[in-house]
């Protein structure tokens, strides 16, 4: 592989429009060709844009999650548990998108001596594995609770009497700037947590995925994953909470005035009139916390709307099981069949190995992958889903009193900002109430956020390389490899499409084979959740990605193409569930494919052809 | 008709205890179906027919007065009886009732096949077990493309003749095994008109992968496949999912075909249309991987097997097998662990991390 084929990272152009963009986010996330040895490094080091969390530029808000997981993943690895190879992974942004590398331990002596401290430190983890997750759970509840408790209020002329009497010898103005740190501070130890085990997971889970791979060489991820893959995972409960609702509203007689009702106000309103009514209104209220605290998107975008934030998309896609059930059609999830077949080809692959020494490796490793694996799947609801939704809106909350306070022209803007920023501002904002005068920020940002938001959409618009920098001879950090599939093969792929120009030309997409299985038909485009009601049977789903609340549109389809996402993404758990054919992460067939267009998928190659 | 099944038994009405009745080939016909792997359709001739033949011709003495006079020192002599033995089996007519069973049984065979007077292969089915080398015994005789009852009996008569070749008898001489104590069985078996034919290994050739199943396929008759001649289809397929992993659809240039009037098997150029083709299609892959699965089951070991798809059999049924042999590379390796056994599984996870991965 021709080492000169990915930019420079210092090379990268700058957008006309965009000058001075670096000031939108912290400064050392930039290359810095300024620096002599820190640009020797960054020109040395293979840097690769992160599409799989960011398929679209990151506002200066957004970034949070990146700050947090930059610092997290790699103190895991380094400082926490002594990954005897690796540190850290570290970060860069260009243009809106995030660009990550992998830190190893560069000298080979080093090592051993690092062997022993991770055995002990990623050894009681393992062993207490069980109790300790209980731990998180309830450490994730904790600060959701106190997230959610936390309350902005607004800044009043005059504080209450009951401040005085109590002699509290705070403000309002101290309390915004303390909730905001707290509000920030919940968020950075909400992903430190999130990371807690997750480093030990992936480094689990791929040794298997190796085991396997040496010892049939032909096996797929996705069969790998089938042997492990929880079934009974918290990620599949919202959508069997909407499952459950559907059969009550049929078991209470209220699915007519359910589906012939335009939105949920109406559902409301109608149903409130009777007494069935009224118990499957509760029962729907009941759902929501936390049920409903599932993104549309994957948690990572402040744009993507959680369900409890329109309760039209939940209600929608319920309606979508309430059509199947009066049809007379079953809407439940083949549990016991998924879970057979689990245990069908773990034991059949177990039985193809011909030492004892290799069963009892396998059951070793499996045994362990299968262990770590639940908390794999359901970090994901606690930390990108729940914590985020409830998350999202509390900035919301700071954002409208930095709108009273004429910082911000609309509330979204404030995701134009990065939390640093905030912070300063907010300082501002509370001294000009204190002081009682405008604010600098009412003069500075309103423009300044004009400005940005101009140079997002120029960001939206510029096609981000694939990697920068010089490939590495070895990938080591099982993250790299899991999560991001970063192999020589896909290094090339990226390299194929930098070198085919022109996108729209495309009628062929590799991305991963998640699902096994061919079909040809029509295509359906859903950019986002809210459009899987124009999905018509037996359509392929092609779109950016999929969540769990995009669940209803997979008991229509007959295949499905993603964007983005790996072997253990949404898309491809649920497709290998229904046993239709996924191929996920093509990186453009959502951009380029259109809906009516006669496609192929190929979920054993992770093919897709525009016929 | 109430003693047919001493002297006529369809192949699935065999099995490994019937060896000394219908013989190896016949017995083993037979165990493949009860495994459900289906192999062309047909019926054992059983050594019982054999006697009851050499009874009601009143042969037997003859052959055993001609065999006296053989003089061991001389082989011309053995080959003279050989010569004289051999013309009186076969032109002895076989008696009315046996003739019935055989022709019935021909006639439903050819039935099934929904082909009027199906052409047959008949082949002996030694009795192995009862006597050591009687792998001499008929070994060669394999008579192809056999038409109509007339032909099917004269050479049912040829391979129970066969007992008699000049090598059979200096054998069974030399061995001091009485010649009145053999006796042979006859498979009549549909002829495979291979519309697509080729093998298939239960286990990776190129990898070794025992995971999964690979099939190489073309158009017509194996023999193109078996040759290298052609570029197969090859196909990968996962033996546990039985998903297609891999699928390489070749130009394929010739296939073997069959010649009606010599009713032999002939080479010609694959027609334009045809040569991009995929011979084979998903769901008869997938079929034939898993009667791969019942093969190397049944066997218990990694199997080579020759197939083939019929298009005059029942829809049903159309994949045939012809042939399975144990696989010899990978079946012969020492088996050693994949990976070094650790003490733990948190061995494993420190050496792989050590190890990396390489990306170039």
């Amino acid at each position: 592989m021709s080492k000169s084929k990915f930019p420079n990272p210092h090379e990268v152009e700058t957008i006309p429009g965009t000058e001075g963009w670096e000031r939108m986010y912290p400064a050392h996330y930039r290359f810095t060709p300024e620096h002599k040895e820190r640009a020797e490094y960054e020109k040395n080091t293979f840097w690769f844009n992160d599409a799989l969390h960011y398929p679209v530029p990151l506002y200066p808000f957004d970034l949070i999650w990146d700050e947090c997981w930059y610092l997290a993943l790699s103190q895991y690895c380094s400082s926490y548990f002594c990954f005897p190879p690796i540190n850290g992974i570290d970060h860069r942004i260009v243009n809106g998108n995030v660009y990550i590398s992998e830190n190893p331990i560069k000298n080979p002596e080093d090592i051993p001596a690092r062997v022993p401290e991770f055995e002990a430190r990623a050894g009681y983890y393992f062993e207490n594995w069980n109790e300790l997750e209980q731990k998180w759970v309830k450490k994730m509840e904790e600060i959701i609770g106190e997230l959610e408790s936390i309350d902005f209020g607004s800044l009043p002329v005059l504080e209450d009497m009951s401040v005085i009497n109590n002699a509290r010898g705070t403000s309002s103005g101290y309390d915004l700037l303390k909730k905001y740190d707290t509000l920030i501070d919940l968020g950075v130890r909400c992903w430190q947590y999130h990371f807690e085990f997750l480093n030990l997971g992936y480094g689990a889970y791929v040794t298997f995925v190796d085991f396997c791979n040496k010892a049939f060489p032909d096996i797929t991820l996705q069969t790998i994953s089938q042997m492990i893959g929880g079934v009974d995972v918290i990620m599949y409960r919202p959508d069997e909470e909407l499952k459950k609702l559907a059969k009550l509203s049929i078991d209470l007689k209220v699915d007519g005035e359910i589906t012939g009702s335009d939105n949920i106000d109406t559902v409301i309103s109608r149903l409130e009139k009777s007494e069935n009514g009224k118990k499957w209104i509760e029962a729907w209220n009941d759902a929501k916390q936390p049920w409903f605290n599932i993104s549309t998107g994957t948690g990572w975008y402040h744009s993507d709307p959680s369900w409890n934030d329109d309760l039209n998309i939940p209600l929608d896609s319920m309606r979508i099981y309430i059509d199947k059930l009066q049809k007379g059609e079953s809407i439940d999830r083949p549990l016991e069949k998924v879970q057979a077949e689990s245990e069908r080809i773990t034991a059949e692959y177990r039985g193809l190995l011909q030492t004892d020494e290799d069963k009892k490796t396998f059951d070793e490793l499996h045994g362990l992958s299968k262990k770590v694996f639940p908390y794999v799947e359901n970090h994901l609801f606690y930390v990108e889903h729940w914590f985020h939704s409830v998350f999202w809106n509390k900035m919301r909350d700071v954002a409208s009193i930095m709108k009273d306070a004429g910082i911000l022209n609309e509330i979204e803007d404030i995701w134009l900002m990065n939390r640093h920023e905030i912070k300063q501002a907010l300082w501002d904002l509370v001294c000009a109430w204190a002081t009682v005068v405008e604010p600098y920020g009412a003069y500075h940002w309103p423009e300044e956020l004009k400005w940005r938001k101009g140079v997002m959409e120029k960001f939206k618009e510029w096609k981000a390389p694939e990697a920068l920098g010089t490939p590495p001879e070895v990938v080591q950090n099982p993250f790299m490899i899991v999560l991001w599939g970063v192999t020589n093969e896909s290094i090339s792929n990226w390299l194929k499409l930098r070198e085919m120009g022109d996108p729209g030309k495309m009628k062929e997409f590799i991305g991963f084979a998640a699902s096994a299985g061919i079909v040809e038909g029509v295509a359906r485009v859903c950019k986002t959740v809210r459009e899987i009601n124009t999905i018509k049977e037996g359509e392929i789903l092609v779109s950016p990605t999929t969540s769990p609340s995009w669940a209803p549109a997979f008991q229509k389809i007959k295949a499905c193409v993603t964007d983005v996402g790996g072997i253990m993404s949404h898309a491809a758990i649920v497709c290998r569930e229904y046993g239709m054919p996924a191929v996920v992460g093509t990186g453009q067939a959502s951009k380029v494919i259109k809906s009516g267009t006669k496609i192929r998928v190929n979920g054993d190659t992770g093919i897709v052809e525009i016929i | 008709m109430k003693d047919r099944k001493k002297y006529v038994l369809w192949f699935d009405e065999c099995d490994i205890g019937d060896v000394p009745v219908v013989g190896g080939k016949c017995a083993s016909l037979g165990e493949l179906l009860k495994a459900e792997i289906p192999v062309p359709p047909g019926f054992a001739v059983t050594v019982n027919a054999y006697r009851r033949f050499l009874d009601e011709g009143g042969i037997r003495d003859e052959i055993l007065s001609l065999l006296e006079e053989i003089d061991h020192e001389d082989i011309d002599s053995v080959e003279k009886a050989s010569k004289s033995i051999r013309e009186l089996i076969e032109k002895t007519p076989l008696g009315m009732e046996l003739e019935d069973y055989i022709g019935e049984f021909y006639r439903l065979l050819s039935k099934f096949c929904n082909f009027p007077a199906v052409p047959a292969a008949v082949r002996s089915s030694a009795t192995a077990e009862d006597l050591p080398g009687a792998s001499f015994a008929g070994q060669q005789d394999t008579f192809l493309w056999i038409r109509g009852i007339d032909d099917v009996i004269a050479h049912i008569l040829k391979c129970w003749s066969s007992l008699f070749t000049a090598r059979a008898i200096a054998y069974r001489s030399r061995m001091g095994f009485p010649h009145d104590k053999v006796a042979i069985s006859v498979a009549v078996q549909k002829m495979v008109k291979a519309v697509t034919a080729g093998v298939m290994f239960t286990i990776n050739p190129a990898s070794g992968d025992p995971s999964s199943i690979v099939i190489d396929a073309n158009w017509g008759f194996g023999e193109s496949v078996v040759s290298g001649e052609a570029t197969p289809d090859n196909f990968v397929v996962n033996k546990i999912t039985l998903s297609i992993i891999k699928r390489t659809i070749a130009e394929k240039e010739i296939l073997y075909t069959l010649n009606h009037e010599t009713h032999s098997v002939e080479k010609q150029e694959i027609p334009l249309e045809r040569k991009n083709e995929q011979c084979l299609l998903d769901d008869e892959v997938v079929e034939l991987a898993k009667i791969g699965k019942l093969i190397e089951k049944h066997y218990g070991k990694a199997m080579d097997v020759e197939w083939a798809i019929d298009k005059d059999l029942p829809r049903s049924g159309q994949i045939m097998i012809l042939q399975s042999r144990p696989e010899t590379v990978w079946s012969q390796k020492k088996t050693e662990p994949v990976i070094a056994p650790k003490k733990s599984a948190m061995d494993h996870i420190i050496a792989n991390l050590l190890e990396g991965k390489k990306v170039k």
